[in-house]
């Protein structure tokens, strides 16, 4: 019997994997491999079928499908209306540069063996020869700068962490993934959760760490199932405990369970909550990488920063640094979200630009309707118009104009969108979340909110606009974190791009007839 | 009634005390309590303020800080609708408000038998297969208004 793959990934499940999942263990008697998602979200669930050629992709499938399915030769590869050919001979994945996602969807998520047998592993073994230093340095050659956001040299921090005298120190992962139109996190944890464990070890191993923490957002079910899982594997597998690999060091890795609130993402937020407080922004000195977790040095990274390290090892920073674009090196895990055709994730170098994966790789909405604009990086990111499509996507390109790559999340926009609804939503968003440390963020998310519904009622509109753009100022330079700092970031960019939406230059329509 | 109770006391305590000691132990409690009460009952404050020996106001102000902590029970049935921005380009303004309509309650209420409670969610992760919702803890994507049929009829 041909092995049978259906994904347990929650884009999967939340489209009835589960059902599809039984209803082939009832009718063939075996029990289908749960592997991660492709990362091609309009196909779940994608059923696939081992075949002498490879595998065959059929999707997306419903319970009811199956018996139909297995009935016209399914088990065989045969063709049918839901059949895509070869899963790997799909242009949206053949197109990838899959090198952090290189297993995601292609193992059994929580088997140390496969995980081995597919290039799994090679590079805590390397790190197992080296000294913490010679670690850190291949961190710092492969220029990997942190994918939560921030893009920060991943090597600085490692080198002070490492640098850092302490009886203790920790390894943080950072899964508080709370942006709309990013699931890469999600996905890899779920997919391919021992290459975020590895990654952790082996940051443990370079800055000399022996306890880890994941701290998950609680809004991923599946994926704090699955990695409950897999850190009970490398614990019985030596991957984890007092010898990791017979190498005579320690590292413990736990998951510690968020509870709502996306400020954590924030790193010294993140720290107060996995202390047990209030997600309340720490400000900053002292660092983290000094003054962490429990006031000791803490490693605080993203997970596909962390999940980009056993690569790096395995192949060498240089190999890393030598795909990408100027200072943005290696590949980034794309997602393409929100009103798309062709939604997921595609991982590439550097540089591809905006249109590149909203129309060639997305193939535009999904309502059929023109695309009108995509918000790049989250909740804190820019609305880019499609005049703007061609700009290649890297750090440095989308800092020239004010907006930032993020966590890679691109959420496409149909033309009925409204856009001034989309910037009040901003502040609201941003009052909704502040933690409410500093004023400009507690009092001016809310004030921009008021301000905005005003504009919107068309009141005042250019004395109000103006009001705004003072409150922007204000919030972006004396907010303490990017919470408040960035808020303005998708408001300004609605400002600049479509200035039609807030009628900008507009007389006032609520004066008239009053006259 | 009463040994119920108390063994439901019973239960909190050990929920409770497992906790203390460990990094974020709070947390760790207030999310088990939660998870097994469906709220944190107020009785429940100045336990954990005694187990962690911290005042009560701060284990207030933890329980109101995060939204998954809840200071009374909700629905038998919580539906929780994503509001943020992938899920809003393919119209779950629209569809929350269709959903609140025929269960004739607003966002973050109860239906007053206490069957349904219908909440915000800010991403799922779901964001490629929008608009997305938790349904008494399983995920659905590219839900459409029929899925609070169900939940809206025995309404009646």
């Amino acid at each position: 019997m041909s092995k049978i793959y259906v994904p347990l990934d929650s884009s999967a499940v939340a489209m009835g994997a589960d059902a599809v999942a039984e209803k082939i263990e009832a009718i063939t008697g075996t029990t289908p491999i749960r592997n991660g998602s492709r990362g091609m979200a309009w196909l779940e669930p994608l059923v696939e079928v081992e075949t002498p050629e490879g595998r065959v992709a059929y999707g997306p499938v419903t319970a009811d499908d199956i018996e139909g399915l297995i009935h016209d030769g399914m088990l065989e590869g045969r063709a049918h209306a839901l059949c895509h050919g070869l899963t790997d001979e799909i242009p949206f994945l053949k197109n990838q540069e899959r090198l952090t996602f290189a297993r995601c969807g292609i193992t059994d998520p929580l088997s140390v063996e496969d995980y081995a047998a597919h290039g799994g592993l090679e590079g805590i073994q390397k790190a197992i020869g080296m000294s913490a230093e010679a670690i850190c340095e291949e961190v710092m050659t492969s220029g990997l700068r942190g994918r939560g956001g921030a893009a920060f040299p991943a090597g600085i921090k490692w080198n002070t962490v490492q640098g850092a005298d302490a009886d203790q120190k920790y390894i943080v992962c950072n899964a508080d993934e709370g942006d709309s139109g990013t699931f890469a996190d999600r996905m890899i944890m779920e997919g391919d959760p021992l290459l975020l464990i590895e990654g952790m070890v082996i940051a443990g191993l370079g800055v000399g760490a022996t306890k880890g923490y994941i701290y998950l957002r609680s809004e991923y079910p599946v994926a704090k199932r699955v990695l409950a899982a897999a850190i009970d594997r490398a614990y019985w597998k030596g991957l984890l405990g007092d010898d990791v690999l017979g190498s005579g060091k320690a590292f413990h890795l736990e998951l510690f369970m968020g509870a709502g609130a996306y400020i954590c993402g924030e790193e010294t937020s993140l720290l107060e909550s996995l202390e047990g407080k209030r997600g309340q922004v720490r400000a900053k000195p002292p660092l983290p990488a000094l003054e962490g977790l429990n006031g000791k040095p803490t490693l605080v990274h993203n997970v596909i920063s962390l999940c980009a390290v056993p690569t790096i090892l395995a192949k060498g920073g240089e190999f890393y640094r030598d795909i990408g674009m100027g200072r943005s090196t290696g590949t980034m895990p794309f997602q393409i979200a929100g009103n798309v055709a062709h939604g997921g994730l595609v991982e590439k170098a550097f540089g591809i630009t905006l249109g590149e994966l909203v129309n060639d790789f997305g193939g535009g909405t999904r309502s059929g309707r023109p695309v009108k604009a995509a918000q790049v990086g989250g909740p804190l990111g820019a609305y880019i118009p499609v005049g703007k499509f061609d700009m290649p996507m890297d750090y440095e390109t989308f800092g020239k104009i004010g907006a930032g790559v993020g966590h890679g999340g691109i959420v496409v926009f149909d033309d009925t969108a409204d856009m001034a609804a989309q910037a009040k939503y901003a502040f609201d968003f941003c009052a909704h979340e502040s933690c409410g440390k500093c004023t400009p963020c507690r009092i001016g998310a809310v004030r921009g909110s008021e301000v905005m519904a005003k504009v919107i009622a068309g009141e005042d509109v250019d004395t109000n606009l103006e009001l705004i753009e003072d409150l922007l100022e204000v919030m972006e330079d004396g907010s303490l974190c990017a919470m408040g700092g960035m808020t303005p970031v998708p408001v300004k960019s609605v400002l600049e791009y479509f200035p039609e939406a807030v009628g900008r230059g507009q007389k006032d329509i609520s004066m008239e007839g009053g006259e | 009634m009463a040994e119920n109770l108390s063994q439901s006391q019973r239960v909190n305590h050990d929920l409770i005390t497992a906790h203390v000691g460990e990094v974020g132990g709070l947390m760790r409690a207030l999310n088990a309590l939660q998870e097994h009460d469906g709220y944190i009952d107020a009785a429940n404050v100045p336990k954990l303020a005694k187990a962690f020996n911290i005042t009560k106001a701060e284990v207030k102000g933890v329980i109101s800080f995060y939204d998954d902590f809840t200071r009374a029970p909700k629905g038998k049935h919580v539906i929780r609708i994503c509001q943020a921005e992938a899920c809003q380009a393919v119209g779950s303004r629209v569809l929350t408000a269709v959903a609140l309509e025929k269960l004739g309650i607003g966002l973050g209420e109860t239906t007053p038998d206490g069957r349904v409670t219908v909440e915000a969610v800010y991403c799922l992760g779901l964001c490629a297969s929008g608009p997305a919702a938790m349904v008494d803890g399983e995920l659905k994507g590219r839900v459409t208004a029929g899925l609070f049929d169900a939940f809206a009829e025995d309404e009646a």
